[in-house]
C-alpha cells in the first residue's frame, strides 16, 4: 500500500499512531513492511490456505463474534442434505461435470430451494459471461426465508460445513504450503481476533493484484468469511478495501466499458436467458428474494430510456431487443485471440496499453497485427501504437511492416485538467474535476470522440432501411455542447454535466433531477443511465464537486464530493448497531435506531430504510424491499445476510478451497485436485503454459522457481503515464529483476549485473538487483526461491526494457475472467536474453524440454471422487 | 565594511528577535521581491490526480493558458494535500513534450507515421465502422438465436476515464450492436 498507493497509506499511519497494530503479508519486503510492526512473507498464490488457517483458528477456537454472526450472517442457514463438500471428494464439491469441467449446483442450495441451483450447462453459460461481477452489487438472489438452526448444531448448518471444510487448515498445514513459519502466523491470528469484536474492528486491505489470480475471487471471498465470522464488515475501521489502481476503474465497473455488463451491475441481455424485457428482469430479480433488486424493472426501464428516449415504449419492450445479446465469452483475452485468428476487424484503444499491461503481450501485438483498423486514442505514442515498426516481434521478424496490413489512427487525448468530468475513487466516491483549460492542437476528449463518431455514424446512417441501423438513428444523442475554444461550431465539446445528469436520472415530464432510486418508475416516466449512482445530481446540483474542506466537517467528511449510493460512506453500515439498533460499543458507534425520533441516524447515511425499526419482521409470504427484516443489514442479499457459504453465483465453489497456482512446482497438499478445475482455459499452440505437478518432475524443474510482478511507486502501470515524463523516468529509468543473494549464488547472478527469466512464452531480461527483500521459503520440506519484477517497461518513451507481462500465458479465474498474471513459474538465467530470431529459438527450446504444450490434464482429483461427485449431479436430474 | 557585516544574516538572527531564523532574520530584499508561482496564477482549477485509485485532490494553476503547477489541494479529507511522486509528476504528465498534439496515420503496409487532419480522420474512422459494421452484422448466431450484433469491432478502455465518458462509449457502442468491449477492470 506504501508502494501503489502512497498518499492512501497515511491513513494506515494515522492509525498505527492511534495504537494499531499493522501487519503486511506479502511475498517481498516493500515499504508497507517497513512500517509495519510484523512483515510475513509468503509463498505467492497460497493465500486461501493462509487465510483459511485463520478461518480454522477462530471456528476451532470459538473466537467468531457470537451475537454479531448469528444476527447477521447466514452461519445458522441449513444446507440441503444432497450437498457433498470438497474433503469428500478430493477438492472437488458435490456436482462436477469432468467434460465442462462446471458443476451443476443445485447440491449447493439452502434446504427446500435445491431448484434455485443452476444445472452444469447453466454454470457453462455463467463462466462464459463472467456473470458474478453481477454480484459486485446483486448479492445472491436466493429465496428471502430458508430454513435455519439457531443453536449453530445442525450438521448441515453453514457454521458446521465451514467448520469441517476448514478443519484441515492447521498451522501446521499453512507452514507446509505457504512457507510462513507457525510463530509468524499464530501471530496474525492472535492480532486479527483480539482486535475484532464489541470495542475494535480489523480492516483487510488488498491491492487488486489479488484479484489476478485463477482463484482471484475465492482470495477474496476468504477474507470476507473472516471479517464476517469476527464481525468486522459495516463497522468502522473495519471491513475489506480493494485499494484499486486506476483513477476511475471503479466507475469503469458501475458505468461499465465491460462485455457483460450495463450500467449499475445489470447483466447485458444473453441470447437464451434473456429473449424479452420480462424474462431479462426476473432473472435479476429472483421472485421471491428480499432486497432492492425487486425494483430492477425501474432501474432497467430507466436505463433503455436515457439510451432510446421517445422511441422506447411500453408498446415495444422500451427497446429491449435494441441491446446486441450475448452467446458466451465475449471478454478481452477472447477478443484478442479471435483477432489472431482472423475475426476481430476494428480495436479501439482508449488509455490503455495492452501491448504491456494484458497478460502475454505477444498475443496481444500479434492479434493488433491482424486487424484491419487499429483508433489508438492516448496521451502518448504507445506500444500499442506503434507495434508495427518497433516491438519484439518486429525484432524476431514476426512482425514485417511491409506485410502488415493494420491501419493505425493515433489521435491525442485531451489530460486530466483539460476536460471535466468525474472519477469514482476507490471507496466509490465520485469526484468532479473542472477543467483547466483547453487542450492543445489535435487534442480531445473520449466524450468529444465519441459523440462526434456517434453523430457522424448516425449522418451517414440517416435515411438507411436496414432494421439493424434503427438502435443508432433511434439514439438519445442530442447533448447541449460548450461552444468555446477550438472544438467549437460543428465539432464542440458536449457537456459532461449534461451527460452526468443523464446517468443520475429525471422525470421525462418535467426534466426534474431524480433525488433516489426509489423515484425511478417502471412506467418509462422516468430516465435514468445508472441507477446505483442516482442522487449525485440530487436537487439539480453536481454533488460530485462539493468541496468542502475536510477541516470544517466531520471525520465522515459527507459533504466532501459524493459516493453511491445515496452518499453513503461504509456499505451495510446497519451492521455497526446490534440487532437491537444500538452501537456494539461506544467506541465504535457509527449509525444506530433514535427510539425517539423512530429513525436511524448517525456520523453516516444509514444504509438501511430510514423508519424500518430493527423490531420490524417480515409479514407471512412478504418479498423484496418488504422482507427486509430490522435484523438484515445485507440489504441487497436475497436472505438479508451476509454470505460465510455462497449459495448462488460463483462457479468455483459454495466455499474456497486451496488450489495451487495453474503453474505451481508444488503438488496441492491438501487435495488431489491440483489447480481450480473450472478454470477458463485456451489450449492453443501460442498459449503453452509451463508444466506443474501431477506432471513429470523433469518437466516441473524446466521452470524451478516463482515469478511475482507489482508496480513501483514511481511508474504506473503499462508505463503510458509514467515513462514519457521526465522526473518519473529519472527516479526509475530501468527494467529490473530482483532475486534473493540465496538465488543468486544458486545461478551465478551478479548484482547490477544482467540476467533474463524465461517461461514458456517469452523471456526477458533486465538488471539484477540483489537483495534480502526476497527470502527463500521452505515449502513441502524444500526450499523455493520467489523472483520479483516489475512490469512497467516496454519499447516506448524516455526509459525503455522489456515487458514483464511477455512472460505470462492466459489463464483465468472462472468467475469473472481476469487472468492469472501474480504467479507463474519461471527459469533464471544470467547475462542477457538472445535477441531477434534466435529469441524464439531459445523459447521454444524449453517449451519443448519441459513439454508445455503436451495439454497436461486440468482435473486431477481421484477418479473415484470425480465419479461421485457428478453422481450427486445426476440424482438431483431424477429427482 | 561593516554595514555587510551587519546585513549578514546570522548576526540578525544572534541579535534580533527572530532567533530561530524562521522570520525576519532570513528574508532579504530579494525575498520580498519574488512570490510563489502559484500567487499570480490567472486561474486555479480543482481537479483530482489521473494515477491510482485514491483520488488525492489537485489545484491546478493556470497562467497565460499554460499549467504552471500542479499541487496537492489541503482542503480533501482524502489526501489533506498530499501527492505520491506521480501525483507530483502531472504538471509533467501534462507539459511533456512528449505529448502526442497531432494526429498520426499508418496506412496498411505503410513504414511511417503520416500526418493526418482530426476531421479527416474522424470520418475516415466513421466509414470504417460503418462498413466493419455491415460486412460483420450477424441478426442471428450460428443456432438461430436472435443477436444483433457485430463480433468484428472491439474495444479496450475506460479505468482512466470519466464516468460520463464511458457512458457515452458504452452508450454508442450498444446501439452499434458490439459487445466487445472492455477495460482495466477485467485485467
Amino acid at each position: 500500500m506504501a508502494e501503489a498507493h502512497p498518499v492512501g497509506f497515511q491513513w494506515v499511519m494515522e492509525a498505527k499512531k492511534r495504537g494499531a497494530k499493522v501487519i503486511h503479508v506479502d511475498p517481498r519486503f516493500t515499504r508497507t513492511s517497513a512500517m509495519a510492526h510484523t512483515h510475513v512473507p509468503i509463498r505467492v498464490g497460497t493465500d486461501i490456505a493462509f487465510l483459511g488457517g485463520i478461518v480454522n483458528y477462530v471456528l476451532s477456537g470459538e473466537l467468531d463474534f457470537r451475537e454479531y454472526l448469528l444476527a447477521y450472517t447466514n452461519a445458522a442457514t441449513i444446507v440441503s442434505e444432497d450437498y457433498v463438500d470438497a474433503e469428500e471428494f478430493d477438492g472437488l464439491f458435490s456436482g462436477f461435470d469432468p467434460d465442462t469441467r462446471t458443476y451443476d449446483t443445485r447440491s449447493w442450495q439452502y434446504a427446500q430451494q435445491e431448484h434455485t441451483g443452476n444445472s452444469e450447462a447453466g454454470t457453462h453459460q455463467q463462466r462464459e459471461t463472467a456473470s458474478s461481477m453481477q454480484h459486485e452489487t446483486h448479492g445472491a438472489q436466493m429465496p428471502g426465508f430458508p430454513p435455519r438452526d439457531e443453536t449453530l448444531q445442525h450438521p448441515n448448518c453453514v457454521y458446521q460445513i465451514l467448520k469441517r471444510h476448514f478443519a484441515r487448515y492447521t498451522p501446521e498445514m499453512v507452514e507446509r504450503i505457504c512457507g510462513v513459519s507457525q510463530e509468524a502466523f499464530l501471530e496474525v491470528c492472535h492480532a486479527w481476533t483480539e482486535n475484532s469484536g464489541r470495542d475494535r474492528t480489523t480492516a483487510l486491505v488488498y491491492s487488486v493484484g489479488w484479484t489476478q489470480h485463477s482463484v482471484g475471487v475465492q482470495y477474496i471471498r476468504t477474507g470476507a468469511i473472516l471479517q464476517l465470522l469476527l464481525g468486522n464488515m459495516g463497522r468502522p475501521g473495519g471491513g475489506i478495501m480493494a485499494l484499486r489502481g486506476h483513477a476511475s476503474i471503479q466507475g469503469s465497473t458501475d458505468i461499465p466499458t465491460l462485455y457483460n455488463l450495463l450500467p449499475g451491475y445489470l447483466p447485458m441481455p444473453h441470447a437464451t436467458d434473456h429473449p424479452d424485457l420480462q424474462s431479462w428482469v426476473d432473472k435479476v430479480r429472483q421472485p421471491g428474494a428480499k432486497g432492492f433488486w425487486s425494483n430492477a424493472d425501474a432501474f432497467a426501464i430507466s436505463l433503455l430510456k436515457s439510451y432510446w428516449g421517445d422511441a422506447a415504449t411500453a408498446e415495444n419492450d422500451y427497446c429491449f431487443d435494441y441491446i446486441p445479446k450475448l452467446t458466451g465469452d465475449h471478454g478481452t483475452y477472447r477478443t484478442v485471440l479471435d483477432m489472431i485468428d482472423g475475426k476481430v476487424k476494428g480495436y479501439f484503444l482508449l488509455g490503455q496499453n495492452p501491448a504491456v499491461g494484458s497478460a502475454h503481450g505477444r498475443a496481444q501485438r500479434l492479434g493488433m497485427a491482424n486487424l484491419d483498423w487499429l483508433v489508438v486514442r492516448d496521451l502518448f505514442e504507445i506500444e500499442s501504437a506503434s507495434f508495427w515498426k518497433n516491438s519484439p516481434e518486429v525484432e524476431t521478424g514476426e512482425i514485417v511492416p511491409e506485410e502488415c496490413a493494420t491501419e493505425v489512427f493515433l489521435l491525442p487525448a485531451a489530460s486530466h485538467v483539460e476536460k471535466e468530468g468525474t472519477f469514482t475513487q476507490t471507496q466509490r466516491m465520485l469526484q468532479w474535476r473542472e477543467k483547466a483549460l483547453d487542450p492543445r492542437g489535435d487534442c480531445r476528449s473520449e466524450l468529444w470522440f465519441f459523440y462526434h463518431l456517434g453523430r457522424l455514424l448516425r449522418e451517414r446512417l440517416a435515411g438507411s432501411t436496414e432494421e439493424r441501423d434503427r438502435p443508432l438513428l433511434d439514439l438519445a444523442w442530442d447533448y447541449p455542447v460548450h461552444d468555446s475554444g477550438p472544438a467549437s461550431g460543428e465539432w464542440a465539446e458536449p457537456s459532461a454535466e449534461a451527460v452526468l445528469m443523464e446517468i443520475n436520472g429525471y422525470e421525462v415530464a418535467t426534466r426534474r433531477p431524480l433525488s433516489s432510486f426509489n423515484e425511478m418508475k417502471a412506467d418509462g416516466s422516468t430516465v435514468g443511465g445508472c441507477w446505483i449512482y442516482t442522487g449525485v445530481f440530487a436537487d439539480g446540483v453536481n454533488q460530485a464537486a462539493r468541496r468542502k474542506p475536510g477541516s470544517e466537517q466531520s471525520w465522515v467528511a459527507p459533504e466532501w464530493g459524493w459516493a453511491w449510493p445515496a452518499n453513503r460512506r461504509i456499505l451495510y453500515n446497519r451492521a455497526s448497531a446490534d440487532p437491537d439498533g444500538k452501537p456494539w460499543s461506544e467506541r465504535k458507534a457509527y449509525v444506530w435506531w433514535d427510539e425517539e425520533a423512530g429513525q436511524w441516524t448517525g456520523h453516516d447515511v444509514p444504509d438501511f430504510e430510514k423508519t424500518k425499526p430493527p423490531s420490524y419482521r417480515a409479514p407471512e409470504g412478504a418479498e423484496g424491499v418488504k422482507a427486509i427484516e430490522g435484523v438484515d443489514p445485507f440489504i441487497m442479499q436475497g436472505d438479508g445476510k451476509g454470505a460465510l457459504y455462497v449459495p448462488q453465483g460463483l462457479i468455483d465453489g459454495p466455499l474456497p478451497t486451496h488450489y495451487e497456482p495453474v503453474e505451481s512446482p508444488f503438488r496441492n497438499a491438501l487435495y488431489g485436485q491440483q489447480a481450480n478445475p473450472t478454470r477458463k482455459q485456451y489450449s492453443r499452440d501460442d498459449n503453452p503454459l509451463n508444466p506443474s505437478p501431477p506432471s513429470s518432475e523433469e518437466a516441473v524443474a524446466v521452470f524451478p522457481y516463482i515469478f511475482t510482478t507489482s508496480r513501483l511507486t514511481e511508474h504506473h502501470t503499462a508505463g503510458g503515464m509514467s515513462r514519457y515524463l521526465q522526473y518519473l523516468s529519472e527516479l526509475q529509468p530501468e527494467m529490473f529483476v530482483e532475486v534473493s543473494p540465496e538465488l543468486a549464488a544458486e545461478r551465478g547472478l551478479v548484482n547490477g549485473g544482467w540476467c533474463h527469466v524465461v517461461t514458456a512464452r517469452s523471456a526477458v531480461e533486465g538488471r539484477v538487483l540483489v537483495t534480502d527483500r526476497l527470502r527463500p521459503l521452505r515449502v513441502e520440506g524444500r526450499v523455493v526461491h520467489q523472483v520479483w519484477l516489475p512490469y512497467h517497461w516496454g519499447t516506448g518513451g524516455m526509459v525503455t526494457g522489456d515487458s514483464t507481462n511477455d512472460l505470462f500465458g492466459i489463464t483465468l479465474d472462472p468467475n469473472v475472467l481476469i487472468q492469472e498474471s501474480k504467479v507463474g513459474t519461471c527459469d533464471v538465467r544470467p547475462g542477457r536474453r538472445p535477441t531477434g530470431p534466435a529469441l524464439r529459438e531459445y523459447v521454444e527450446g524449453y517449451v519443448e524440454r519441459a513439454q508445455a504444450n503436451d495439454g497436461a490434464p486440468v482435473v486431477t482429483a481421484d477418479a473415484d471422487a470425480v465419479r461421485a461427485s457428478q453422481a450427486v449431479a445426476d440424482r438431483g436430474e431424477q429427482a | 565594511m561593516a554595514r555587510e557585516w551587519l546585513g549578514w544574516p546570522v548576526l540578525r538572527q544572534l541579535t534580533g528577535r527572530d532567533f530561530l531564523g524562521r522570520g525576519p532574520a532570513v528574508r532579504s530584499a530579494n525575498t520580498d521581491e519574488i512570490s510563489a508561482r502559484t500567487e499570480t496564477a490567472d486561474r486555479v482549477a480543482r481537479s483530482v490526480c489521473p494515477y491510482c485509485a485514491v483520488g488525492c485532490g489537485q489545484k491546478v494553476y493556470v497562467k497565460g493558458e499554460q499549467v504552471i503547477q500542479i499541487e496537492g489541494d489541503p482542503d480533501s479529507p482524502i489526501s489533506r494535500g498530499r501527492l505520491c511522486p506521480k501525483g507530483s509528476a502531472s504538471k509533467n504528465l501534462v507539459t511533456s513534450p512528449l505529448r502526442q498534439t497531432k494526429v498520426r496515420y499508418r496506412r496498411a503496409y505503410g513504414t511511417e507515421w503520416e500526418d493526418l487532419d482530426l476531421e479527416t480522420a474522424m470520418n475516415m474512422i466513421a466509414d470504417r465502422v460503418v462498413s466493419t459494421r455491415a460486412e460483420t452484422w450477424q441478426d442471428v448466431d450460428e443456432h438461430g438465436r436472435r443477436v444483433r450484433r457485430t463480433l468484428g469491432i472491439a474495444g479496450l478502455g475506460g479505468a482512466t476515464l470519466d464516468n460520463e465518458e464511458n457512458f457515452l462509449i458504452k452508450k454508442l457502442f450498444t446501439a452499434m450492436g458490439a459487445v466487445q468491449i472492455e477495460n482495466q477492470a477485467r485485467i
